[in-house]
């Protein structure tokens, strides 16, 4: 394979580990504020606030990861 | 639910129609969507032969020197250059000047002179709550009383500028100013810029240097006070990032859904596998555009939201923060 296929090989599978990445954390996060919203359902609203931010800043991550991966596949 | 469906079958009616006649770009934009459909189609047509969907899609992510009207086609925008630096106006550009002109002329609506004396009712109350929102929830909490009042007016517009311009590329025929890498560069140094200056102000010139060197034994100081330095830049290039990449995804994602349909179509060779995949293109494209508007909110939040805790931080702890806001 030559350097080309590689950077496309690499763009590819790079993004969906990216994906998986971002899955899983969000994923986590999500499972722990249900936990904490059934234990304690008052505290809802500030849960819900928490877990937007927190997800959107680990989305800022993976989505630093795509645009690496774009750009290798453009370049 | 009904809604939805009855909306989709219309889209993709509209879209057959475009994709079976040969359409000149400027007629076959009559579509109420607000789906950039028409945006694929008069590119694919527009560029004639129906290029690689690739470089349709670069064509709307990117910035150009041209500007695409309704009725009227390809607009050339002028080109102007000082000193050796590029100045001239191109589609991004426009497309802030829109921005900046839409929130003068509505926020000061909100704002106006009557609203001094009284509570204020209907869509300025609207904007009084987001303000509000801004100033108590975002600003006061991170950076104190003093300096979260005086920060207000700064966060205010960034808040209002990212939000506008994040919607705007959801229109038809407009595109996102802040999905170009300049123009959220230019937002994240403003927000360095006074991360910075709070810094300095806040804890003198000697104590913002000393910061660097993060209470180490001197003989560290040789490897610490680089590091320090250029995690300096990692949380405003982080904010700059995070706000260009969720933008242009989105319109990547819009698009590519829609691509797949002359994917599929193969260019006019296999035009049933275009139209039998189009349902469902459409009805993620759709369910992506209403995610991309929860996105456009969110990261004009996410955005003020940190620049005020990054101009909190650096104001009051010096270095004393643990759980230093990791790398992002």
């Amino acid at each position: 394979m030559e350097g080309l296929s590689f950077a496309h090989l690499a763009a590819g599978l790079g993004a969906g580990i990216v994906a998986l990445g971002a899955g899983f954390g969000i994923g986590k996060i999500a499972s722990s504020a249900m936990d904490a919203i059934g234990r304690q359902p008052e505290a809802a609203g500030d849960v819900r606030g928490t877990m937007i931010i927190a997800a959107a800043l680990i989305e800022g991550v993976a989505l630093f990861g795509e645009v690496i991966c774009v750009l290798l596949a453009i370049k | 639910m009904k809604g939805a469906l009855i909306l989709s079958l219309a889209i993709l009616t509209l879209f057959s129609q475009i994709v079976l006649a040969d359409h000149p770009p400027g007629e076959s934009h009559l579509s109420v969507s607000p789906i950039d459909t028409s945006h694929v189609a008069a590119a694919q047509e527009g560029h004639g032969s129906g290029d690689n969907i690739g470089d349709v899609i670069m064509h709307h992510i990117s910035d150009s020197h041209e500007i695409e009207l309704p009725f009227i086609g390809a607009v050339h925008l002028p080109r102007l250059e000082l000193f050796g630096i590029d100045f001239s106006i191109t589609k991004h550009v426009v497309m802030m000047m829109l921005a900046a002109t839409l929130l003068i002329v509505v926020l000061s609506f909100a704002a106006r002179r009557r609203y001094l004396n009284e509570v204020p009712t209907g869509f300025a109350a609207a904007i009084e709550t987001l303000v509000e929102f801004i100033r108590n929830e975002i600003a006061i909490p991170n950076m104190g009383e003093a300096l979260g009042i005086r920060f207000v007016p700064y966060l205010c517009t960034v808040f209002f500028f990212i939000l506008t311009s994040n919607l705007l590329g959801l229109v038809p025929f407009a595109a996102t100013p802040t999905g170009n890498i300049s123009v959220t560069a230019a937002l994240a140094s403003l927000t360095f810029i006074f991360t910075q200056a709070a810094g300095i102000k806040a804890n003198g010139l000697g104590g913002y240097l000393k910061h660097f060197t993060g209470g180490v034994h001197p003989a560290m100081w040789i490897i610490m006070i680089p590091v320090e330095f250029l995690g300096l830049f990692t949380k405003p290039f982080a904010l700059c990032i995070r706000l260009y990449a969720n933008m242009t995804a989105g319109h990547v994602v819009i698009l590519s859904l829609i691509g797949l349909i002359f994917i599929f179509g193969q260019g006019g060779a296999n035009p049933w596998a275009g139209y039998g995949v189009a349902p469902l293109s459409i009805g993620f494209s759709l369910f992506v555009n209403l995610l991309e508007i929860f996105v456009a909110f969110l990261q004009a939040y996410i955005f003020t939201l940190l620049s005020a805790l990054f101009i909190g931080f650096a104001a009051h702890s010096g270095h004393e923060e643990e759980g230093h806001e990791a790398h992002h």
